[in-house]
Parts: C-alpha cells; structure tokens; sequence
C-alpha cells in the first residue's frame, strides 16, 4: 500500500515537473518579461538594470530552478494587467471556482448516476429512452450554449434566477463562500448545472454501460440463483460493482471540471480562476496563465492520487495484490 | 481487415448461447430507427457543408465588409415577427449586419477551421504515431509520455494557451486571417493525441505481420514501408477519430470565439456570433443569438451522430 | 410410490432470435427422487446447462419455457410469478455455476453474502444466520471457518472458492441441488474433493442433486443414474451401471468409447465422427442421424420417442421393435 502510494506520489511530481517546464518556457521566452514591466521609452541600460535585477541573464537552468523554488511556495511573479502577485490574485478567487466545481460535480454525480441506474435496469421505457437523448445533446450542446439558454429562460423570461455573479458573500478566514445565503445558493444554481452537465451526461452513459455489463456477470447469475430479491441484486451487488470504476472516473473528470470553468465562469460572469485566466488570455498576463496552468495541473495531480488511494479502499482485490508484493 | 471480420463471423456462429445473444443485441428495429437518424444526420451536414460553400451566393450582403453594413438597418427582427423586414431573413444585429447572411458566413469560417484543425491534429498525431510505433524503444516512450501527460488536460484549456502565447509572441493585433492559423494551429496541438494513440496501435499489430517483413526483405526502406503498407491499415479508426473530432474541433473553435480569444468581430465565426448575441439577449432581441447558436448545435449534433454511426459500422465487435 | 423430488416433463425452451426461433430443448423428460444424484451428460450446447436453468426458472429472454411441466415435490414450479419462483430458488433449489472464481462477488465478504442467503430465506437473526455461516462453511470443508468468514472471495483458492459457493446453494437446506459442472474450471486434483463433498452432503441431508458435466468419469463414480443428451433432447436415461457398461443408443456408445480406461490398453478410443448440428439446422428425424453408422431410411424423417428397454430407456429406432410391429 505505502509503496504503491510512494510510486503515484513520484508519477505524480513528475507530471509537475513537466507542466513546470512548459510553464516557465512561457513564463521565460513567450514576450519579453523585460519589456511588460518597462515603459516604450525605456533606455536600454536601464532595460538591462531590470533584466539583471529579475535574474534573467542567469543561465536559464538557474532561471528554471529560481522559477520552480518560487512556485513551489506559490510565488508565480506578479500579474501584467493588475501589478499585483499573482498568488494574491489566485487566492481571492479559488473559494468560488472550487465551489462551482464542488456544487457541478455534486450535480453530475447524483444525476448520473440516477439516470444511468434507470436507464440500464429500465431499459426499454421511454423515460430511460429520453435520457439517452439527453445524454446526446448534453454531448453534442456546446457549455456555453447550454449556459445562454439556461439564461435566457430562468433570468430573462422568468426572472428566477441571477443571471451572474455569486450573489452575496460570507467570509470565513480568507475563504468567501456563497453557500451559507440564499442568494448565493440561487446563484450557483444555473452555473453548476450549466458546467455538471456534461459530467452527468458521462456519467449516466458509463454508469449505464458499466451496470449493464455487471448484470451480465455470473456472480450476478449466481445471486440470482440464490433467490435474492431484485431489489438487493439491483441496488446491493449490481449497484456497488458499477459505482467502483464510476468513482475513479468521476474523480478523475474533477480536474477537467475545474478546467471547463473557464467557460462556465466567462457566461456567468462568476469571479473564479477561470475568469481571471480567460481575461489573461485576452490581455497576454503570462505570469496569471503560466500559474493558472500550474493551479490545475496541481489539483489534478493529487486528485489522481487521492483516487488511487481511494480506489485500494473501495476494491478489495486491489488493496490485497497491492498490500501484499508478490 | 475485412479478413478478421469474416473470422469474427464464422466464429461466432459456432458458439452456441453467444451465437443468439450477440444476433438479439443487433435488434433489427433498433438499428432500422438509428440508421434513418444516421441518414437525416448526414443530411444535414451535407447542408450546412453546402450552405458554407455557397455562402457568397445565397446571402444578401457581406458581412465581413463593413461598407455594406448599414446602421439604419439595425435591430431588425426576423422576417415573420411583426417588425420584420425584407430582405433581413432572420433579422439583423446592431450594426445592421443581417444574420443569415452572418451565419451563412460564420459558418464558412467554422468549418474551415475545424477541417483544417482535424487534418493539422491528423498529420500531428499520424506522424508521431508511425514513429513511436515503428521505432519503439526510447522514442515510443516520450512520445506517448507526453501524449498521456496532455491528455490529462482538456483541449479547451491547451487551446486557449496556445492562443495566448501566440498572441504573446506576435503581439496582440494579428489580423482575423493570421487568427484563423492560429486557431487552426491551437487545434491541432490539442487533439493529436488520439491520432497517435490509435496509429501506434495499429503499427505495433502491423509492424509484425508477414507482409511488413516481406516488404522488409525486398528492401523496401522505412518510410515507404509505413506509408505504402502500414499507414492504409490504419485508416478506418482514424477515419471515425477524425469525424468525432470535427465535432470537438468545431465546438473549441466556437468556445475560443465566445471567449473572446478567437475570431474577431470583424470576421466572426458562429461562436463570435454568440459573443455578440448574447449581450443583447437581455434586451429582448433574442434573435441575434438564437439562431447562430441553433446552427452550430444542429452542425455539431449532425456530425456527432455520423461520427457514432460510423464507428459503429466499422467496428464489428461494438453493437 | 414416492412421489419424486424433481420430476420435469415434456420440457421445451426456445430462443426467439431475429430470423427464427431455436428449439434448444425438445421434449426432455425425467425424474430425480430423494436422495438421488442423476447425471446429465453430453457435448457442450447439447442443453445441459439450459435444462438446469429452466429448472430455477433462470432462462432469460430472449429464451423462454415455451412448453412442459417441472414439478418440485409435486408442486409445479414452471408457470410460477417472478416474485414466488424466486423464494424457491435458493430456498428449495440450491444451484452451484461451473465458475467459483466468478461467481462470488468480488466487493463482498463470503460471510455476508451467505448471511445475505440466508437471511432471504429464514428469518434467523443477523447473529444467528452468521453462526449458521460458519457451520455450512465447516460443513463444506473450509479449514478455520470462524475465520475465513470474514475473508474476500480473492482470498480463496479456486477450489475453497467452490466449497463456499457450495455452502451458498445448500444454506437454506433445500430439497434439490443442481450442481452445473462444478468442477470444470477447477483444478484436477480438486475435482475429486468437490465431487465427493456433493455427493456426501446429498446424501447425509437426503437432498436430490442433478450434476450436469460432460465428464463419464465423474458420472459413473458419482450418480445413482444418468440422462446422455444430444442436441436438447434425452438420447438414453438409465441406472449409471447399465448405461456405462452396455450403452444402447449409437451416440451414447460413442461417448462411452471415447472413456480412456486404465485397464483396457490396447483398446483405441473411439471418436464420433462430426459434430453436434447447430440449432438452427438440426436435421429432421433423429438429430443424430448424420453422424450415426447405423442410421437408415427412418432416422431420417421420423423423430425417435424414447421407449423402455429394462431399466434405460432411449429413444433409437434401432430398439423401437414393438412401435414397428404395431406400425406394420
């Protein structure tokens, strides 16, 4: 167990030490840092005073080592448009992307799984049969459509719903939080299910695909056969078996969900890292794009991880082969 | 290819119980309905392909020229509303662009770059996967390391920062063609690596078959051998890749242009379109984004349909 | 007479598919009393395993008993709702699958899933069902059962693997085992033990036991009597000895022919020419016609009914005199 766990871990710094690379190769060669934090009619000893004095006449293995030190302490430079650190900026609006993405997957999960439970057991109704429609055009919708209609009928026509924003915020530490009022509750509404939908439409087609091929087992033949009754075959032996992968794969899309927030964040307007990450795309704020980047493929580096983990706890066949080297 | 098939038949008729399951699963009424789909789908992306290339002919102005926009033309409603007006179709958008004609156009810029964008992805990932596959050893290994590190990453977000840093080095006015490159590359460089995965896949089963060796044997150097031989083996799965891709490749490009990283206003695709709508949607005039955004979603969901229909009838094994 | 515990009649299931409808089994007929281990033996698709899951009422669509009765301890069992057939399964018919490895779920301990048996079909409490668990665990031969219990199915060899699965079918005591080729995926040296440990339990609780295989070895060490079936209908059923020592049906001879013995060295085996016709092209007559060297004009259209010859009986028109005389 330790030693599987030893070995992700070591997978895991890896993949950041590759992202890394990429990220200071843009941070470092993408436009001259020099020339963003200098006015047009700089002279050029005074360009060549900053250069030095940001260290970028280093060789740049030391360039990279100085880049990868600060990150590690989640010191990514300072932001091109804001003059601020980029670690100050990124802090401020991690509660509210990380509570979309919390609220969306929660969304996506529950939904999913109740779809693709039904639609399996229930195959050949209609209802199953419309939410393997549903599924397709969850598919085929594009997020931000998706977002614009889901606008358009409960903001514009009815009027139910904030169109954007977080609604009111309570601050716990440096944590703000629109879960604990009502209109911040009415605004994640609409954005969590705008960004949880694809999940979900993942989700029921593999919880879906996952049930019906465990109902074709033979343990659950040999259930059968012992007379259970439907009910504990159904939602005790099939139900388990089915949700150990859906798990390791609804865990793993966590990462993506946090990524796809760009979009969601951008048509509600939601004041997350996304936002943030889509306008410095738009302005060029390098140092907000290189961190963004190394934001995400951090949470998505000790997901995968906290998965596997989680994964040797669910099956007891991998607990076992992995506790015990042969 | 079409040899496995027809093994996989023989075979399956032999076995008993399995012989009737796998001839219940094809349900005939199943796939009767879902092929009538199939057809209405390709329909439809044949027509929207053809309204695309006849774009110039059927619409009523340019809109890419700003000349033959006319403010007075502003806000029109669509045709059978009560402020509609001939000949604005659809209506028309606050600088009096027509948006028929717009999404006749939008669409044209759409879907040249999500072909431009498959073929770039394609000729990526089908080169790096021939040689991963053929070479192996320490090449493979980087290759499909990288290949599995970026999978990890949704495309939209590669896509966005391959966008910045190009705008970045080029500098932040490139001009709507030179924007159309560089979505195109964006792209490319997201989705290559199903390509590769997939080819090195076929050349690793390839590369040992007799008629490789033999091929070897009469001395035939490398890259012949794996563009005459091996490549066309491959064809049929990245023939479904590529259809399902057009799909992502269109709804990136799409998502990049209602961010606001894609194509600009002055040359709008039908994501642009979106941008543009959506900030009148709170004005009522509902229209202006409406009937882009049921474009692309028609578009994407016919395509889609083509690209599950055709993995379906290539690969036997898969109901 | 007693009245059997199993007694099946005239028994037909049939595949519906697209293009027809397949008869897998055509009239089979036979009885198991109390106490009795029948034998049912025959090439792969012969409908062994089919007849066994009629008999549960597991054959699922597209299948479906499209003709005869089962009758448990003179209760028919074949018309019965999902809800009640399902009591008697596993209550009254214990059944054992060919594959221990897969047929334990893998998530759950082997204690709870026989607590879980049980408790279906008693009403024992938790702590009482678990108590029994251990018992039916050590009844089965599992060594050191109050700990094993509460081990994961990929904790088992293939063989106590089978023991459990075994103590899963016989938990609710019921009167009728169907034991469909449990040790085929098991090791050689294993097979003896589990066959043993089947016919012993049937015996100390009486229960009937059907054991499909299509291993002669096992039949003639293992049953009182033995149905050989070949393409979904009974060639010949009889008392193990005479059906071993002096087959009378063609197909039956051959299969006996092809037993290796230790004792007789220089005889070659025999093979069966052939192979057993799909069931979508079963020829008429009998079934066995092309593959049988003693075959003539009436093998050919008429259909063979099975008719007594001493204590067998087969259905070939090579011993169907007294239907050919009152014919003529």
């Amino acid at each position: 167990m330790l030693a599987f766990t030893l070995r992700r871990a070591v997978q895991a710094i890896g993949v950041m030490i590759a992202v890394g690379i990429i990220a200071f190769a843009m941070f470092r060669f993408a436009g001259d840092p020099v020339s963003q934090i200098v006015s047009i009619d700089t002279p050029a000893a005074e360009r060549e005073a900053v250069r030095k004095s940001l260290g970028l006449d280093d060789p740049v293995l030391i360039q990279f080592a100085r880049y990868f030190v600060n990150a590690a302490q989640f010191k990514f430079g300072v932001s091109y448009q804001f003059r601020q650190p980029v670690s100050t900026l990124l802090a401020e609006r991690l509660p509210a992307t990380l509570e979309l993405a919390i609220c969306a997957t929660i969304f996506a999960m529950v939904f999913g799984i109740l779809m693709g439970v039904y639609a399996a057991l229930r195959r050949d109704t209609l209802l199953a049969k419309l939410c393997q429609a549903v599924s397709l055009i969850g598919i085929s919708l594009p997020t931000f459509l998706i977002g614009i209609l889901l606008i358009y009928l409960f903001a514009v026509t009815l009027g139910w719903l904030p169109s954007f924003g977080r609604g009111e915020m309570v601050r716990i530490g440096w944590w703000t939080t629109g879960l604990l009022t009502v209109s911040g509750l009415k605004a994640l509404i609409m954005p969590s299910i705008t960004l949880g939908l694809f999940q979900m439409t993942l989700i029921m087609r593999l919880v879906r695909a996952e049930m019906l091929e465990v109902l074709r087992t033979d343990y659950i033949r040999f259930a059968r056969a012992r007379g259970l009754t439907t009910r504990a075959i159904h939602f005790g032996h099939a139900l388990k078996n089915t949700l150990v992968p859906v798990i390791t794969v609804a865990g793993l899309q966590f990462g993506s969900v946090i990524a796809f927030s760009i979009i969601t964040e951008s048509v509600f307007q939601w004041p997350g890292m996304g936002l943030m990450f889509v306008q410095a795309v738009q302005n060029v704020d390098i140092p907000i794009m290189a961190a963004y980047l190394l934001m995400v493929s951090l949470i998505f580096v000790t997901i995968n991880l906290v998965v596997d983990i989680l994964y040797t706890i669910v099956d007891p066949r991998l607990r076992a082969t992995v506790s015990r080297p042969a | 290819m079409s040899d496995g098939v027809v093994q996989q038949h023989t075979k399956t008729a032999h076995s008993g119980v399995g012989w009737f399951r796998r001839a219940v699963d094809s349900d005939l009424f199943y796939s009767f309905r879902r092929s009538k789909l199939t057809m209405l789908a390709a329909a439809v992306t044949v027509l929207f392909f053809l309204l695309a290339i006849l774009a110039s002919v059927l619409a009523v102005q340019n809109p890419f020229d700003p000349a033959q926009l006319q403010l007075m033309n502003s806000r029109i409603s669509p045709l059978w509303t009560a402020d509609g007006q001939s000949p604005f179709l659809l209506g028309t958008d606050e600088q009096g662009r027509d948006v028929f004609s717009a999404i006749l156009y939008g669409l044209r810029i759409s879907l040249i770059v999500g072909v431009l964008g498959v073929v770039f992805a394609g000729a990526i990932g089908i080169t790096l996967g021939l040689i991963a596959g053929y070479l192996g050893g320490a090449v493979d290994a980087v290759i499909m390391r990288i290949a599995d590190v970026q999978l990890t990453f949704p495309a939209i977000l590669i896509a966005l920062i391959v966008n910045g840093v190009a705008k970045s080095v080029f500098g932040n006015r490139l001009d709507p063609t030179s924007m159309l490159a560089v979505l195109v590359v964006a792209i490319g460089l997201s989705f290559w690596v199903q390509y590769a995965r997939s080819v090195r896949g076929s050349v690793m089963v390839e590369k040992n078959k007799d008629y490789v060796a033999a091929a070897q044997l009469i001395g035939l150097p490398a890259p012949k051998i794996m563009l005459r031989h091996v490549l066309p083996n491959t064809m049929g799965p990245i023939l479904v890749i590529a259809t399902i891709n057009l799909a992502l490749a269109i709804i990136t490009e799409a998502t990049l242009s209602f961010l606001g990283s894609g194509m600009p206003d002055t040359m709008p695709s039908l994501g642009t379109l979106i941008r543009i709508g959506n900030n009148y949607l709170f004005a009522g005039e509902w229209w202006i984004v409406a009937f882009p955004g049921i474009a692309l979603a028609g578009l994407i969901l016919s395509i889609n349909l083509l690209g599950d229909w055709l993995r379906d009838a290539l690969n036997p094994k898969l109901r | 007479m007693t009245v059997p515990v199993l007694s099946v009649r005239d028994l037909k299931v049939e595949f519906v598919t697209r293009r027809a409808t397949l008869r897998a089994i055509d009239g089979v007929s036979f009885d198991i009393a109390k106490g009795e281990v029948l034998g049912v033996v025959g090439e792969s698709g012969a409908g062994k395993s089919v007849t066994g899951l009629a008999v549960i009422g597991l054959i699922d669509p597209p299948g479906r008993i499209s003709g005869g009765e089962i009758h448990l301890s003179g209760m028919r069992i074949d018309h019965l709702p999902p809800e009640e057939i399902r009591r008697v399964r596993g209550k009254r018919i214990g059944m054992i699958f060919q594959d221990p490895l897969t047929s334990l779920n893998p998530l759950y301990r082997i204690g709870d899933q026989i607590v879980e048996t049980i408790r279906t079909h008693t009403n024992l409490s938790e702590s009482a069902a678990r108590k029994r668990a251990v018992d039916l665990l050590a009844e089965a031969g599992i060594p050191a059962p109050e700990k094993r219990v509460d081990g994961y199915p990929h904790e088992f060899s293939g063989g106590m693997r089978q023991r459990v699965v075994i103590a899963l079918a016989i938990c609710a005591e019921p009167e009728l085992i169907i034991a469909d080729e449990p040790t085929t995926a098991l090791d050689v040296s294993v097979q003896a033990q589990i066959i043993a440990l089947i016919k012993r339990l049937g015996r100390d609780h009486g229960t009937a036991v059907m054991l499909v295989t299509h291993d002669m070895g096992v039949i003639a060490e293992t049953c009182d009597r033995v149905a050989v079936m070949y393409s979904g209908r009974i060639a010949e059923i009889g008392p193990v000895q005479d059906v071993v020592r002096n087959p009378l049906h063609p197909y039956a001879k051959g299969l006996m022919g092809a037993i290796p013995t230790l004792a007789g060295e220089d005889r070659r085996l025999v093979q069966i020419p052939g192979s057993m016709p799909r069931l979508s092209a079963i020829p008429p007559g009998c079934p066995f016609n092309p593959r049988c060297a003693f075959a003539f004009d009436r093998c050919r259209v008429e259909r063979p009914e099975p008719t007594r010859q001493g204590a067998q009986a087969v259905a070939c028109h090579l011993y169907d005199h007294a239907a050919k005389e009152s014919a003529a």
